[in-house]
């Protein structure tokens, strides 16, 4: 049966006149944790069914100030303390080869997928918009990989996404300060496709959309298969060395402090 | 080119005008984050506008531990 609408916990999607328009909408920050993936994955799971009669799909976000804050580090941190440490591992492979899986389906999507964005774009977050073929942000939005803050790297494909389509330049700045970058800076390095004005990354994703639409199915799903290659090597290395990263106790220790902090700034360098 | 205390009225400006305060409520010592009560998603969107506004690119890593309108009137001034 084909899943035109779902309405989940986390988000929800409506196909309409050919468009998908998928909806994160997770309190607070919309963090990517295994309810967010559970949805994702069923998500992924309509494209077959879908793909036929759709052109492109949206990404938005229907939280105020943030597209996602990335990965759920609380739940992250509440999983791996209620195990010992020779097993932690094991069990972040496992979530981060379900969430590799969903985000190697939208990256390989038959039609075009648009992430549209405001706000906080951190971590995990980034990486969802990264699988996506274009990033239409508005101007306040900001971009972030401040995993190396926690002992870690970005795990959810980043590296290997941003090295296919950035500068060295850039890559290694993001992730060597961890600090975030705006909207009219990433579009500057060729992150962002297209700047909006405040609040209006959805109507021009819309627009977009709209336009992509013209233009035949075949002809398009096999431009954009020559064009994005998916690194399915370097995806599979960069699991290895969260994983390994991941037994060392500075993580558990950054993970610790980050989810007791009550600074205004705990997502920042 | 602005003066410190040009940008550092700018910066009160933006403030004021984004979080709807009557004129002359923010001062230059002002701690913003308890005198705004914002979050980190407000203090990343003020980023922005602050970045926006002026033209420059402000790295977090240069205002953290900066809570003080005066102080980050400095760093964006360093950037003009």
């Amino acid at each position: 049966m084909k899943m035109r609408n779902f309405t989940g916990k986390t988000l929800r999607w409506e196909w309409r006149e050919g468009v998908i328009e998928l909806m994160l909408d997770h309190e607070p920050a919309n963090e990517i944790g295994t309810a967010m993936l559970a949805e994702l994955e069923k998500f992924v799971a309509s494209f077959e069914s879908l793909a036929p009669e759709t052109s492109v799909c949206i990404i938005a976000s229907a939280r105020k100030s943030v597209f996602s804050a990335g990965g759920d580090l609380r739940e992250l941190y509440a999983t791996a303390a209620a195990v010992p440490a020779k097993d932690r591992p094991a069990g972040v492979r496992v979530f981060l080869e379900r969430i590799h899986a969903v985000l190697n389906a939208i990256d390989a999507a038959p039609f075009v997928t648009i992430a549209a964005i405001h706000g906080a774009c951190l971590g995990g977050g980034l990486e969802l918009a990264l699988a996506c073929d274009m990033i239409i942000a508005d101007k306040m939005a900001r971009f972030a990989f401040p995993e190396l803050r926690l002992g870690f790297i970005p795990g959810f494909g980043g590296i290997p996404r941003l090295k296919r389509d950035l500068g060295n330049a850039f890559v290694r700045d993001l992730l060597f300060t961890g600090r975030t970058v705006n909207a009219t800076r990433a579009h500057a390095v060729g992150l962002v496709a297209q700047v909006a004005g405040e609040g209006e990354a959805l109507r021009i994703a819309r627009s977009t959309a709209a336009q992509i639409t013209k233009y035949d199915a075949v002809t398009r799903a096999a431009a954009k298969k020559f064009i994005k290659p998916i690194p399915h090597d370097e995806l599979r290395r960069e699991i290895d060395l969260f994983c390994e990263l991941f037994t060392r106790p500075t993580v558990m220790a950054a993970l610790k402090k980050f989810v007791e902090d009550s600074s205004p700034m705990p997502y920042l360098p | 080119m602005r003066t410190l205390e040009q940008t550092t009225q700018e910066v009160l400006d933006l403030a004021t005008k984004h979080f709807q305060l009557p004129a002359g409520t923010l001062a230059p010592g002002d701690d913003f984050f308890k005198k705004l009560g914002i979050d980190s998603l407000q203090t990343l969107e003020m980023l922005s506008r602050l970045e926006n506004h002026f033209g420059i690119e402000l790295p977090d890593y240069e205002v953290q531990g900066v809570s003080d309108f005066k102080t980050l009137a400095e760093r964006i001034q360093s950037r003009l």
